[in-house]
């Protein structure tokens, strides 16, 4: 069992709160996930720079004059954010690669949670009001984001195991379920020259629909192919720059509901998720089709 | 009228009072109001009440019901009324997968459309769904009716036994030994009390419908298919 929460945004005045909303949103799901939290949140973008999330266990030591030390590598500017045991560098959009490899040399201990222009992603264990307030998520803005909580049944409770995972420049997925043919998958992903970084399912699903887009297909699609490729129980919600995806395994035993304002395009495991947003009375609500993509982009 | 504030009163109190109520006569008529998605809303209630639920309840809402009449104002999670006894189930909305699943007697009643596995594995229950129905509803069916106005999805009645099932839209596809069977007179006539019931008779007429049932051929092991095993 897992939970998910999704918030995709249409009025622009709700921004601000999108990480309340979120967070409250994800708080709700801890009896379907107590065991860790994660949060994937996208704002901004469009300035020209890029920021990668980056998690420390020992952030007291990683994290200091991480930003001038990296400044010092790829000779830019640096902005750094640090929130608990992540720090968010924001730098020029053309030095990700020069960004990278500085980093896996400055901090080798370092993990990288996301890359992108809009994406940021917060995930550690823990119950998800303790991982929420950790990470302040109640004031964060953004246009869309995704939240998970995770009870593990397949591969072991760290931090890296919780979702959501990035695999590709602004592309998250959290995943509620389990897949059976993901260590063949994984297989083929590495020959294909993706890096994982732990023996969890979901990790593979994120690496396939990014191998996807690489393959150039959309992200429409990359959810069709993964209909006919992903064996097991799934419902994925996946977020993008400017857009917010779901699809659901044709068994779709895995809980799901959305709902649909003039403001929002929600979503959660629950009905209880969404009883808090804006509107909810309103709300054109229903239950996503089996085997079935659907997609909401800006 | 008792009025019964979820809220603010919680959970257990609330299946805790409708349960103190087996056997008595009086306080009849309830009403729960703030249900904000909540689980196991009016579960086990073994008394002849009227329950109106107001909003929209999350999973196994009036499961295992007995006597009871129990009104959702709203839409249900998953399992609305899962192996009710007896009694009437209405949810005005639409239910999430398997709705009445294992139900062993009574009414369900889904005014909007149900979604997957509605009816699965019945055991006597009757339901009647205004709307469409999902994949693999009616699955191992044993008994009861389950009258569907719209359309049914794939799978439909899926290695069933004895249950009989009316739709009056289209069946996306039918399941292991699930086949049409002719209609007689007798299941127009059961068809009409069960639209009545489900106060659906001014919706659907029971000509309109069609029966499906079970082929009867996964009953017994059949040597031809030894090979298989």
């Amino acid at each position: 069992m897992c939970g998910i929460v999704g918030l995709f945004l249409k009025d622009k005045s709700l921004e601000p709160k999108l990480g309340a909303m979120l967070a409250e949103m994800l708080v709700t799901m801890t009896d379907r996930g107590p065991d860790s939290a994660g949060l994937a949140i996208y704002g901004g973008g469009g300035d020209g720079l890029t920021k990668i999330t980056v998690q420390s266990s020992n952030p007291g030591k990683d994290f200091v004059d991480l930003d001038k030390d990296l400044k010092e590598a790829i000779g830019k500017p640096v902005a750094m954010k640090i929130k608990s045991t992540h720090a968010v560098l924001e730098f020029p959009a053309d030095q990700v690669d020069a960004a990278r490899s500085a980093l896996a040399h400055l901090r080798p201990s370092l993990k990288i949670m996301s890359v992108g222009d809009a994406l940021e992603i917060y995930k550690e264990v823990g119950l998800p009001k303790d991982v929420a307030q950790r990470f302040d998520l109640a004031k964060m803005g953004g246009t869309h984001g995704i939240g998970h909580t995770r009870m593990a049944t397949e591969s072991a409770v760290t931090t890296l195991g919780a979702h959501p995972f990035s695999t590709g420049p602004d592309q998250c997925l959290v995943h509620n379920g389990s897949l059976s043919n993901h260590n063949g998958l994984r297989r083929e992903l590495i020959r294909l020259g993706t890096t994982f970084e732990t023996q969890n399912d979901t990790e593979v699903a994120a690496a396939y629909v990014s191998q996807k887009l690489k393959e150039g297909q959309d992200l429409g699609q990359a959810l069709e192919s993964g209909l006919d490729d992903l064996d097991g129980f799934f419902t994925f919600v996946v977020g993008t720059k400017d857009g917010f995806g779901v699809v659901r395994d044709p068994i779709a035993c895995k809980p799901a509901v959305m709902a649909e304002t003039d403001q929002y395009v929600a979503f959660g495991s629950e009905y209880r998720a969404l009883v808090n947003l804006p509107g909810i009375e309103d709300a054109r609500v229903w239950e996503p089709e089996p085997a079935t993509v659907y997609f909401w982009n800006h | 009228m008792q009025t019964f504030d979820l809220a603010a009163r919680g959970l257990r109190e609330l299946n805790q009072t409708l349960h103190t109520l087996n056997g008595t006569t009086n306080q009849t008529a309830w009403e729960i109001v703030n249900t904000r998605g909540s689980h196991a809303i009016a579960v086990g209630v073994d008394a002849p009440l009227d329950i109106t639920v107001r909003g929209t309840t999350g999973y196994y809402c009036a499961g295992m019901n007995k006597q009871a009449t129990i009104r959702v104002k709203g839409s249900t999670g998953p399992g609305v009324a899962e192996n009710m006894m007896s009694g009437t189930v209405i949810v005005d909305g639409d239910a999430s997968q398997y709705a009445g699943a294992t139900g062993r007697g009574g009414l369900l009643v889904i005014k909007g459309n149900a979604s997957s596995r509605c009816g699965i594995s019945m055991k006597g229950i009757d339901i009647v769904v205004h709307g469409n129905i999902g994949h693999m509803s009616a699955f191992m069916a044993q008994s009861g009716n389950m009258v569907v106005l719209g359309d049914a999805g794939d799978a439909l009645g899926d290695s069933l036994y004895e249950a009989r099932l009316f739709v009056r839209g289209s069946v996306k596809s039918l399941g292991a030994d699930c086949i049409e069977k002719e209609m007689r007179a007798e299941h127009l006539e059961l068809l009409e009390d069960l639209l009545r019931r489900g106060e659906a008779d001014a919706k659907a007429k029971p000509e309109e419908f069609r029966r499906y049932g079970s082929a009867r051929k996964l009953y017994n092991f059949n040597i031809d298919n030894a090979d298989a095993y």
